[in-house]
């Protein structure tokens, strides 16, 4: 964590007037606006980005929700929208003098249909909760990012999150049917509908990803899943980083879909094992966690195809965690790895970006080069299966490193457009690469990305700040303090 | 500048004799001193900088922190609380106020340390923090009174017995009327009302009897050595309203071979303090069972109570910055062991044979012993070391049940709505019996299960089985 964050200077009067309004539609307790309150949610999983907001206010329900949006719209005062808080890229940055709106204590699960296979949850239910509820019916949710125990249904869809399964089951967006969405002024409609094809523009389709910039979820029905009838999971070791590379290709040339492919390298699992004691081969420069799912006979036959291809490649290892007490301590620690990496590093950035399967090997080692030119260690624990990296630079903010490490991750993200891919994967461009955005889109592109967005919300209230590069944001951005040059020359002075 | 030497509460060298109280004057605060380096916080073992580092911010922690699962609000949730400490550590908010409120309203429970994949260890961080709340911000008149009323009660035996008596009366006379009456008290009344509500069935024979000082190990033929010399802690709470529970546990231990010596001198193990933040009062019942235990020559001290084994196995850091009684404590830390513990040890060579007892049994881990002393296991494998017990796990069996020490009469409110969703949870599995390993938890869940299931301590089920009796209440 960080040091001292910027305070509202915020036009208290205005503060003052909202909350009184707020107060008039919400219980006391549901509006925030002391100031240890207040600072409570200067900042999500990103802690390197920070700003106070004016007021917090936590809803109940749908209407409450809209009359606190309404409020906001009338004031023309931008609102956020948070659920657990746990985004990498600061999609639930508040915004100057802005509003906060937590979505948690929406977390009802409202139905499951076990018959339609289907569950209708409010967007502060937890993710992992979904197939907790689910489960006695022989049911589950499959998109399964690795916080799935604490993120919410409403921010896997602002952030259409994947996870190790999407490689064979997709995204959030594959799983939404759909959503109660309350707009910038108040009023609520619904995208989608309770069955898979929909006639007509895809407006559920825009709305996922969309980050909060479009309107705030507040009922989402997603599908759910049969439990397969079988589930191999194997851990498999490699000498190199590229080996377990051109592994996760050779996999996917055989016409092999697996369940998840995931890759870690040897300060991951160092981390992760120190966390959860997973069994990994810590001493291993790389490993990989491939799951198979299915019916029992094609997971055997799939299994054996892979065992022989991660042997004709050098494995070192292959381990089959046999129970499901083992395979739970294996996805535990793949898991845990992100917040794992805190036990072997004072602080770190989580990177998340994509790049065609076919070049793993060659970013891998682009991004080692990277690391060791500015001095700085890169971890490595990603999606293999589908390219999607999560490079974990690890720095110290203490030693005044933060800055070297906060280039060093984007230039990995612009690294990997370069290289034909995507400046993320899953966690979002929120605040944190909104700069970055030019590099991978035209000015035409962004252009109508913003009509898109501004044919939601005229106003520019919703989360505004957060995708799109703005010279305020991409100039300075909030974080720790630092003097101006000609202040430190004693030029200038403050008052 | 001057600086003041030392501005620890205690010196060094054997301390049994202070009688400074909890509400004495607080150390010495050199505020410019302070201000530099641990900002609102004095600077006797404030929460230390490296340990606040920790925390990546990631919120792992959310889902099992009971306040966090009621109210969806960051401060009120292990995160949050970190956050809030490391802005007074910087001085950035006053100890007073809200930083106050959202660290009392933490019920300790340490769920939020089992789900963090960071290793923060938040118990050491609310144990360097709440010592500061109890030294330098002023609580109200009818909370310090409260506070203290707990606190002279509670850790006595003697008291308690002579309160339990009261009790007896009080339950034989209490008229019909009286939740009718009580629930028209004001408002400011609910932590008695809570308090009331909270008192268990009396047995006068039960609170008065004693734990034998001694119990010789159950030696046969076949097993004519016995297998080691085993100090029993007797608790407060738990010697007067769990008296059985005490009895099981010497019955157990010695039918497994052990002797089992209970010293009578000793007192309470200061954990409820500790939890509370009264480090001083702590401090010296620390010293003090120390003390009667190197007495009683023992190789292991078992515990039957989670909250007391948990402070006990603390001592070692707890009396760290004392020379005279460093290596005592660590000493004494060393040797404790939740009871389970030592039952479990003593599985795969069981010489007392079990008798069935046909169960459907719900066990509810204790905070104190799954989430603090990460015992979770041993418990369960003694339970199902009686034929025909078939044991099923409770839903969020993460999640505090409201009790944690004396927060059900702080916090009343809290404390009644994470009892009433620890018993649906419970109802819910369909058991017979439920059992816990900790008195505090028993009170609690008692008060909402209202009688629907039968409640034990595990070892009285073990205690039943060995002695092929029908265990107590079902």
């Amino acid at each position: 964590m960080t040091s001292m964050s910027t305070t509202t200077t915020a036009a208290s009067g205005t503060a003052t007037a909202l909350a009184r309004e707020f107060a008039a539609v919400l219980p006391e307790t549901c509006v925030i606006t002391d100031e240890v309150g207040l600072r409570s949610y200067e900042c999500d999983g990103l802690t390197g980005f920070r700003q106070v907001p004016a007021v917090v206010v936590l809803p109940r329900d749908t209407e409450e929700v809209a009359a606190c949006v309404r409020i906001c719209a009338r004031h023309r005062v931008p609102f956020v929208a948070r659920g657990a808080g746990t985004g990498l890229s600061g999609g639930a940055l508040p915004v100057v003098d802005g509003v906060v709106i937590s979505l948690q204590k929406l977390r009802r699960i409202l139905e499951i249909d076990v018959e339609n296979r289907r569950a209708v949850l409010e967007p502060g239910v937890f993710n992992l909760d979904i197939s907790r509820a689910a489960g006695p019916h022989g049911l589950y949710y499959a998109p399964d990012p690795s916080s799935q125990q604490v993120c919410t249904i409403g921010g896997n869809v602002a952030e259409n999150s994947g996870g190790a399964h999407c490689l064979k089951y997709g995204f959030t967006t594959n799983h939404v049917l759909e959503m109660e969405v309350v707009l910038a002024d108040g009023s609520v409609v619904t995208l989608g509908g309770p069955t898979a094809e929909q006639a007509g523009p895809d407006l559920r389709g825009v709305f996922l990803g969309s980050e909060g910039t479009l309107g705030i979820c507040t009922k989402v029905t997603v599908r759910l899943l049969r439990k397969p009838e079988a589930v191999r999971t194997v851990l498999a070791d490699f000498p190199s980083v590229e080996a377990a590379g051109e592994t996760v290709g050779a996999i996917v040339d055989a016409a092999i879909v697996p369940a998840a492919v995931e890759m870690m390298d040897s300060l991951a699992m160092e981390a992760a094992e120190a966390a959860v004691g997973a069994g990994y081969t810590v001493e291993s420069p790389s490993a990989l966690i491939i799951e198979l799912d299915g019916p029992a006979e094609e997971c055997d036959e799939q299994f054996a195809e892979i065992t022989r291809i991660c042997e004709e490649h050098g494995s070192t290892r292959i381990h089959v965690a046999d129970s499901a007490d083992e395979r739970a301590r294996v996805w535990k620690g793949r898991k845990a790895a992100f917040a794992a990496v805190g036990r072997i590093s004072p602080d770190y950035i989580v990177q998340d970006g994509v790049v065609p399967r076919t070049r793993l090997a060659e970013v891998l080692a682009q991004i080692a080069t990277m690391g060791s030119e500015v001095g700085l260690r890169v971890a490595n624990v990603f999606h293999a299966g589908d390219g999607n990296l999560h490079p974990l630079v690890l720095y110290s903010e203490s030693a005044g490193e933060h800055d070297k490490a906060e280039d060093l991750s984007s230039r990995i993200a612009e690294l990997c457009v370069e290289l034909g891919g995507s400046l993320s994967g899953e966690h979002g461009i929120g605040a944190d690469k909104a700069c970055s955005m030019g590099r991978m889109f035209t000015d035409d592109d962004l252009a109508v990305m913003q009509r898109v967005r501004t044919g939601f919300d005229a106003a520019g209230l919703c989360n505004p700040g957060k995708i799109f590069p703005t010279p305020r944001l991409c100039g300075e951005r909030p974080g720790p303090f630092r003097p101006h040059p000609l202040e430190e020359a004693g030029v200038i002075s403050r008052l | 500048m001057t600086s003041t030497p030392t501005t620890g509460p205690a010196g060094p060298g054997p301390d049994f004799t202070s009688q400074r109280g909890e509400n004495a004057p607080a150390p010495e605060r050199t505020d410019a001193l302070a201000a530099a380096s641990h900002g609102s916080f004095d600077d006797h073992h404030p929460p230390a900088r490296e340990l606040l580092d920790d925390c990546v911010h990631c919120g792992f922690c959310l889902p099992t922190c009971p306040t966090y699962a009621l109210w969806g609000e960051e401060m009120d949730s292990p995160r949050g609380r970190i956050y809030l400490m490391e802005m007074a550590e910087k001085g950035e908010i006053p100890l007073e106020g809200a930083f106050t409120t959202h660290i009392d309203r933490c019920l300790g429970c340490m769920a939020c340390v089992t789900a963090c994949p960071s290793g923060v260890q938040y118990d050491r961080l609310l144990e360097a923090t709440r010592p500061q709340i109890e030294r330098h911000v002023p609580r109200s008149r009818a909370d310090r009174l409260f506070r203290e009323a707990i606190f002279t009660l509670f850790p006595y035996r003697r008291r308690l017995r002579a309160a339990s008596l009261g009790g007896a009366l009080y339950q034989k006379l209490r008229p019909k009327r009286m939740d009718a009456l009580l629930a028209k008290l004001p408002k400011r009344f609910e932590r008695l009302v809570a308090m009331e509500s909270l008192l268990p069935p009396v047995s006068v024979r039960d609170a008065f009897a004693r734990t034998p000082a001694v119990t010789p190990a159950r030696t046969t033929s076949e097993h004519p050595a016995r297998r080691g010399r085993v100090g029993m802690l007797t608790g407060c709470v738990q010697d007067v309203f769990f008296h059985q529970v005490n009895l099981a546990t010497t019955r157990v231990l010695a039918a497994e071979g052990y002797d089992v010596v209970a010293p009578r001198e000793q007192a309470c193990c200061g954990a409820l303090g500790l939890h509370a933040g009264r480090e001083e009062e702590s401090i010296r019942r620390a010293k003090e069972l120390i003390a009667v235990f190197e007495q009683a020559d023992v190789d292991v001290i078992a515990v039957n109570v989670a909250g007391c084994g948990s402070s006990m196995k603390e001592y070692g850091e707890l009396l760290a910055d004392d020379p005279a009684w460093k290596d005592r404590a660590e000493e004494f830390s060393a040797k404790v062991r939740d009871v389970s513990e030592v039952l479990a040890d003593a599985l795969a060579e069981s010489r007392a044979p079990r008798h069935r007892v046909d169960a459907t049994v719900v066990y509810h881990d204790a905070c104190h012993l799954g989430h603090a002393q990460k015992i979770r296991q041993q418990p369960r494998d003694v339970l199902r070391s009686v034929p025909g017990v078939e044991l099923v796990e409770l839903p969020e069996a993460e999640i505090c049940c409201g009790s944690a020490g004396i927060y059900n009469m702080l916090q009343p409110e809290a404390a009644g709505d994470l009892g009433r969703r620890k018993a649906d949870n419970i109802r819910g599995t369909g058991a017979d019996l439920l059992v816990t390993a900790n008195p505090g938890c028993l009170l609690q869940i008692r008060k909402y299960l209202e009688g629907d299931l039968p409640m034990l301590h595990p070892i009285q089920l073990v205690d039943a089985s060995i002695r092929g009796v029908r265990p107590p209440g079902m």
